[in-house]
């Protein structure tokens, strides 16, 4: 009894301290944010938001290039590995290697390489950001991976690739109409977990010069922090939103495999 | 697309010894896999290659060893110790805490709010926090900062009376705090929960008290993943750019600060290649963490058998 209380007052304890050196910083985010002239409280800051120009063309660009990127990764990705799966399963070990490369090699390095190699995409493709897709494809491969590899993992894609096709399904038809949909909350997750990272990047964005939403807040900090710390905090907010959302899709999954 | 083509043929060799089930291949089988590959080899494998090569070539394209002896001099090798240290500090700081946060969740209910909440809020500052982060910690202990304010207001204590130690080392290791604790909470969990409450019982029943059954089951059994995430801190808190350059603008203390210093500034003449050998010095203490968690891992795979 003695040590179950003990556990309950240290576990106390620890919820507190860490959690107030969590929550510090949000709610100092808050005040600094809304802090008027000679000591008044003001929305300037957030109203102002809206009003940047430049800041809300980032934000497009990244909200775009969350898609895009996520786009790509699914296309390269589900294929490839569904087949490898059902007709190359040489190919398993090498492409797991590549997928998961991108996190031996931290982006500033992976930046130094892609400097020279985006001289030659601006040149093609023109200067847009949406160029950073493949980049961006690159970042994520090692997150999405895994998730799809738990997906495919998950159902039974030898007995209902072969079901569909003695029917006369095309290759296409297997992936589109029984693959796809058999593992759609594993995409779901993959996809959610892409958007927040794209959201977020910033090492690649600024070292190319490319404009996104991470690039300008750090740029606008310089002259106004106050509306850079709010973009901040609903930066912040936003991926907290999208994780815990994340929280339930898995939980459904793992209902409905203990269903079956 | 150089470095596609031994990729595609390696594995075409060990064709020949498997067969078996799936039968050979045909050509138009590998075609599928072609898309992916190719993507692959001109945007991941193509500047690895760029990085890893070009630290042994000198301005005139000839190989050298010298940009990587310059990694050993000067400011450069001061970078990688600085790097180092603040990796390992923030490492440990953030395995020992983060470690103490995973348990008092782990202990608590599985599908409760509080696990939720707090599994969710790591995920956002272990991997997505970088520039806001920054932000968040100018807001809390800048130079006008809250609670920066509050000190110097109501307790008469100047936090910046010795030196501006918040865009120093001291500083970085605080903010890097902030996202090496939730990492670990990510990584440490699923060990913790692994811990079966028979093994409590049962060293409760054979007269352990809860001293005895940390020394002789929870700590050996969670040692090894313990080890392995603080070596995965390191590696992150090593690899880590974005907090760290919109902390500090000016000077470049660490490694990740010197490549921006080289991919933005004015390159020094016969350096070119400075930035890429700096890269593959991060590439290799990256590796050999991984490495050691890997053999580490294997170990343990080994005993548990």
């Amino acid at each position: 009894m003695g040590s179950l209380v003990k556990q309950r007052v240290l576990r106390t304890i620890i919820l507190l301290v860490l959690g107030v050196y969590f929550i510090l910083p949000l709610i100092a985010m808050a005040e600094f944010s809304t802090r008027g002239k000679n000591n008044t409280r003001s929305l300037e800051s957030w109203t102002s938001i809206v009003d940047d120009e430049g800041l809300m063309e980032a934000l497009v660009n990244s909200l775009l290039l969350s898609v895009t990127s996520a786009v790509l990764m699914l296309v390269l990705l589900v294929p490839t590995m569904a087949w490898i799966r059902l007709r190359l399963p040489q190919l398993q070990r090498l492409v797991e290697f590549l997928c998961l490369l991108p996190l031996a090699i931290p982006a500033i390095v992976l930046v130094v390489g892609m400097a020279p190699l985006y001289a030659w995409v601006n040149y093609f493709l023109g200067d847009s950001p949406l160029t950073l897709t493949f980049a961006y494809t690159i970042l994520v491969l090692p997150f999405a991976y895994r998730a799809v590899d738990a997906g495919l993992s998950a159902i039974d894609l030898k007995t209902l690739s072969e079901a569909a096709r003695s029917l006369g399904a095309s290759w296409f038809t297997v992936l589109w109409k029984v693959v796809v949909p058999n593992i759609r909350v594993a995409l779901i997750g993959a996809s959610l977990l892409s958007v927040a990272l794209v959201l977020g990047e910033f090492t690649i964005a600024s070292l190319l010069n490319f404009d996104t939403l991470q690039v300008q807040v750090n740029l606008l900090g310089k002259r106004n922090a106050g509306v850079s710390i709010a973009v901040s905090l609903l930066c912040l907010l936003f991926a907290f939103v999208l994780l815990f959302a994340l929280s339930y899709v898995g939980q459904r999954r793992r209902q409905t495999v203990v269903e079956e | 697309m150089t470095a596609v083509a031994p990729v595609a043929t390696t594995p075409g060799g060990s064709t020949q010894k498997k067969g078996g089930a799936a039968g050979r291949p045909s050509v138009a089988a590998w075609l599928v896999a072609v898309p992916f590959l190719a993507f692959v080899g001109i945007f991941l494998v193509y500047p690895t290659v760029l990085v890893l090569f070009g630290a042994f070539q000198g301005s005139d394209g000839g190989f050298t060893l010298d940009n990587l002896s310059t990694l050993f001099t000067g400011v450069v090798f001061d970078a990688f110790v600085r790097s180092i240290e603040l990796s390992a500090l923030s490492a440990v700081i953030g395995a020992v805490f983060g470690a103490l946060l995973t348990w008092a969740i782990a202990v608590g209910n599985p599908e409760g709010m509080l696990r939720r909440i707090v599994v969710a809020g790591s995920g956002v500052l272990a991997q997505f926090g970088g520039v806001p982060l920054a932000f968040a910690f100018l807001a809390t202990i800048g130079f006008e900062g809250l609670v920066t304010k509050f000190l110097r207001d109501n307790v008469g204590i100047d936090l910046f009376a010795g030196s501006a130690w918040l865009f120093e080392l001291p500083g970085l290791t605080l903010v890097y705090t902030f996202f090496q604790i939730p990492l670990m909470v990510i990584v440490f969990l699923p060990a913790l929960d692994g811990l079966r409450p028979q093994w409590r019982e049962a060293n409760a029943s054979l007269g352990g008290t809860s001293w005895t059954y940390w020394r002789h089951v929870g700590g050996p059994i969670l040692t090894p993943p313990f080890l392995g995430a603080l070596l995965l801190l390191f590696a992150n808190a090593f690899s880590a750019y974005a907090t760290a350059a919109a902390i500090v603008s000016q000077g470049s203390p660490i490694v990740p600060l010197q490549i921006r210093g080289f991919l933005t500034g004015e390159v020094v003449l016969g350096q070119e290649n400075l930035g890429k050998a700096l890269g593959l010095g991060m590439v290799i203490v990256v590796s050999i963490a991984m490495g050691v968690n890997v053999l580490l891992q294997k170990r343990v795979a080994k005993w548990v058998r």
